[in-house]
C-alpha cells in the first residue's frame, strides 16, 4: 500500500480510530481519580461517541473498499453503525446513577463500553472473516468484563464466567466453519470468496459443513434457540444497563454480520442455509414467546423476549433481497429505541438494594409514578408490537416482506407467536395499572437518565407515526449496499 | 517429495542425539545427592506454603502471567515483522507503531494500577 492508499483506508475507518483513541484517552484519565470522575468520563465518551458519528455520516452511502478489500464503508455499514452509536450513547446515559448506586463508578466501565462500540463498528464493516471475527473477539472480551462489573455480586460473576465459556464455545465453531471456508475457497475475502463459491455445488458435504458451522457460530451470536441457553442466565445475571447494551448494540452487530456475510457476499449459499434458518426462526420465535410467560424476572422475561424478536429478525433474513434486508434494518433500530426505554426504567426501579427486577415491583406503579408508568406502557405496547407504536410498524414490514417473497406459512406462524408474545407485555401493563402496592418504588430521576427516557420515548412514537420516513432511510441504506 | 524433508529429518534426529547425549553424560560425571529442600516445586525463591491445587494461591502469579503473554506475543509479532520489513514499506512500518503504542497504552495502565507490584 502507498501512501495515498493509506491515507484513503484511515480516512475510511475514521470513526473506529477515533472511538478506540477515545477509549484510551478515557483509560489514562481513569487512572487519577478526582471528584465527579464517573460524569466527566461519561461526557467524554459521549463526545467521542459523536464525533464519530459525524465523521460515519459525512463518509457516504457509496461502497468504499479499505486496507486492501479487508474493509468497507457503505449504505448497511454507515446505518448500523449509526445504530450503535444510538445504542452506546443511550447506555451511557442510563450507566451513571446506575454505578452510583452499586457504588461501582470506576471508568473502566466507560473504556470498555467504548472498546465494545470499536469490535462492534469493526464487524460491521469487515469485508474479511478474519476481521470479523477480530471484531466480534473485541466486542465479546469487553462484554464479558462488563458483565462481571459488580466485582462483589456473585450473580454478576457467574454471569460473565458462563458467557466466557459459551463465548469460546461458540467462537470455536464459528472459527471452525471460517477455516473450512479458507479451505474451500483459498481465501477469507467476502468478495473473492463470492468469486470462487460462484459455481459452487450445493450438494457438496464439505460446503454444507463449512456453512453449518458458520450459522451455528453466528446463531450462537444472535441468540437463536438452540443456541439461546446463555441468555437468560446472563441477561439476568448483568448490571442493568450493560443487559441493554448486550441486547441492543450486541444483538445489532451479530445481525449485521449475519446480513452481510448471508444477504450480501455469499449469496450463493442460500440453498443451503434456508432451511434450517426458517426452522431455526420458528423455534426460536416460540421458545423465546412460550418462556417468556412464566418469567417472574424483569431480566429475565426481557431476555426470552429479546430472543422471540431475534427470530422475528431471523424471517426478515428468510424474505431476501432489499426488502428483507431494510424491515430488518428497520425492526433493529426501533428495537434498540424500545429496549434500551425499557431498561432505562428498570434501572430507574433498580435504585436501592436488590430491587425493581421481580415483575411484581411494577405493581402499583401507575399510581405512585403516573408519569413513569405511563412512558413504561408505551415501551411495553412497542415490544408487544400494537401500534401506533414503532413495534408494529417493525413487524409488520418484516412480514410485507416475507408474504411478498412468497412464504405465507411463515408470516401466520409469526403473526400466531407475536399474539402469545403480547401477554406477558400486558401483564406488566396489569401490574402497573391496576394493582396496588405498599412499598412504592423511590426513583432518583437523574438528567442523564430524563434525555434517554425521551430520546428512546420520541423515537419509539415517531418510528410508529412516520415508519414510512424510516423506511426509505433503511431502505435506501440497503440498496446502496447491496449495489 | 519425501526427500525434500530429508534436512527436517536430520535435525530432529540432531536434536533427540544432542539432548540424549548431554543427559547421559551429565548423568554419569555429576554428583548424585537429592535432599528434600532441593526436591521442592521451584517458586520462584518464595517458600511455597501447601499445594497450589489445594487452595487459595497469589493472583500476582496469574498478573504477570497475563503481562508476560503480552509481551511474549509483541516480541513473537516484532521479529517476522523485522523480516519483511523490506517488502511491506511505510504501510508495516507504521502500522507496529500503532500496535506498540497500544500495547504501551495497557502497559502504563497496569503499571500505574500497581499490577507490577507485588504484595506479599
Amino acid at each position: 500500500m502507498d501512501l495515498t492508499q493509506i491515507k484513503a483506508s484511515v480516512l475510511l475507518s475514521g470513526p473506529e480510530i477515533i472511538v478506540i483513541l477515545g477509549g484510551c484517552v478515557v483509560l489514562m484519565l481513569s487512572l487519577v481519580p478526582r471528584p465527579g470522575q464517573g460524569g466527566l468520563l461519561a461526557g467524554l465518551s459521549l463526545v467521542m461517541i459523536a464525533l464519530a458519528a459525524g465523521m460515519s455520516a459525512t463518509l457516504g452511502q457509496a461502497p468504499q473498499s479499505a486496507y486492501q478489500g479487508m474493509f468497507v464503508i457503505d449504505g448497511i455499514a454507515t446505518y448500523f453503525k449509526l445504530l450503535l452509536y444510538l445504542g452506546t450513547a443511550l447506555t451511557v446515559l442510563i450507566s451513571g446513577s446506575y454505578l452510583r448506586g452499586e457504588h461501582t463508578d470506576k471508568g473502566e466501565y466507560y473504556v470498555l463500553l467504548l472498546f465494545a462500540l470499536s469490535g462492534a463498528m469493526i464487524m460491521v464493516s469487515g469485508t474479511d472473516l478474519l476481521i470479523i471475527y477480530i471484531g466480534i473477539e473485541l466486542q465479546a472480551l469487553s462484554i464479558y468484563v462488563l458483565v462481571g462489573f459488580l466485582t462483589t455480586n456473585t450473580r454478576s460473576n457467574e454471569a460473565a464466567l458462563k458467557y466466557v465459556i459459551l463465548g469460546a464455545f461458540s467462537s470455536g465453531l464459528l472459527l471452525f466453519g471460517l477455516s473450512l471456508f479458507y479451505g474451500l475457497t483459498g481465501t477469507t475475502q467476502l468478495a473473492a470468496m463470492a468469486t470462487a463459491l460462484g459455481d459452487a455445488n450445493a450438494q457438496d458435504p464439505l460446503l454444507i459443513l463449512a456453512t453449518l458451522f458458520l450459522l451455528a457460530g453466528l446463531l450462537f451470536k444472535v441468540g437463536a434457540v438452540p443456541f439461546h441457553m446463555w441468555l437468560p442466565d446472563i441477561y439476568e445475571g448483568a448490571p442493568s444497563p450493560v443487559t441493554g447494551f448486550m441486547s441492543t448494540v450486541g444483538k445489532v452487530a451479530a445481525f449485521a454480520v449475519v446480513l452481510r456475510l448471508l444477504m450480501q457476499d455469499l449469496t450463493t449459499l442460500a440453498p443451503i442455509w434456508w432451511g434450517s434458518v426458517a426452522a431455526v426462526a420458528v423455534l426460536t420465535m416460540g421458545v423465546g414467546s412460550l418462556a417468556a410467560l412464566v418469567q417472574t424476572n424483569i431480566k429475565r422475561m426481557l431476555a426470552y423476549s429479546s430472543i422471540a424478536h431475534g427470530g422475528f429478525l431471523l424471517l426478515g433474513l428468510l424474505a431476501g433481497g432489499s426488502d428483507g434486508l431494510s424491515s430488518v434494518m428497520l425492526y433493529l433500530l426501533v428495537f434498540t429505541l424500545m429496549n434500551l426505554g425499557l431498561f432505562a426504567v428498570i434501572v430507574l426501579l433498580n435504585q436501592g438494594a436488590d430491587r425493581g427486577e421481580p415483575i411484581w415491583d411494577f405493581s402499583g406503579f401507575a399510581k405512585t409514578h403516573p408519569g413513569l408508568a405511563l412512558i413504561t406502557l408505551v415501551f411495553l405496547l412497542s415490544l408487544a408490537g400494537i401500534p401506533p407504536t414503532g413495534g408494529f410498524f417493525a413487524k409488520f414490514y418484516v412480514l410485507v416482506a416475507l408474504i411478498d417473497s412468497g412464504q405465507v406459512a411463515l408470516a401466520v406462524v409469526a403473526v400466531l407467536f407475536s399474539a402469545v408474545s403480547a401477554w406477558f407485555y400486558l401483564r406488566i401493563i396489569m401490574l402497573m395499572y391496576m394493582d396496588d402496592t405498599d412499598h412504592p418504588a423511590k426513583i432518583l430521576m437523574t438528567p442523564a437518565l430524563r434525555v434517554a427516557l425521551a430520546v428512546t420515548l420520541i423515537g419509539t412514537v415517531l418510528t410508529g407515526v412516520l415508519p414510512a420516513m424510516f423506511l426509505d432511510v433503511a431502505q435506501a441504506a440497503a440498496r446502496a449496499g447491496l449495489g | 517429495m519425501p526427500i525434500d524433508y530429508l534436512p527436517v529429518f536430520l535435525m530432529v534426529a540432531v536434536v533427540v542425539a544432542l539432548s540424549a547425549f548431554i543427559l547421559t553424560l551429565s548423568r554419569l560425571i555429576r554428583p548424585h545427592n537429592p535432599y528434600p529442600e532441593k526436591n521442592r516445586p521451584y517458586e520462584c525463591g518464595v517458600d511455597h506454603v501447601g499445594e497450589a491445587s489445594a487452595g487459595l494461591f497469589k493472583v500476582q502469579y496469574f498478573v504477570i502471567a497475563i503481562l508476560f503473554v503480552v509481551f511474549d506475543v509483541e516480541t513473537m509479532f516484532l521479529f517476522p515483522w523485522a523480516v519483511v520489513l523490506q517488502d511491506m514499506g511505510l504501510f508495516g512500518y507504521i502500522e507496529m507503531f500503532v500496535f506498540i503504542v497500544l500495547l504501551l497504552v495497557g502497559f502504563a495502565y497496569a503499571w500505574i494500577k500497581g499490577a507490577l507490584e507485588w504484595v506479599s
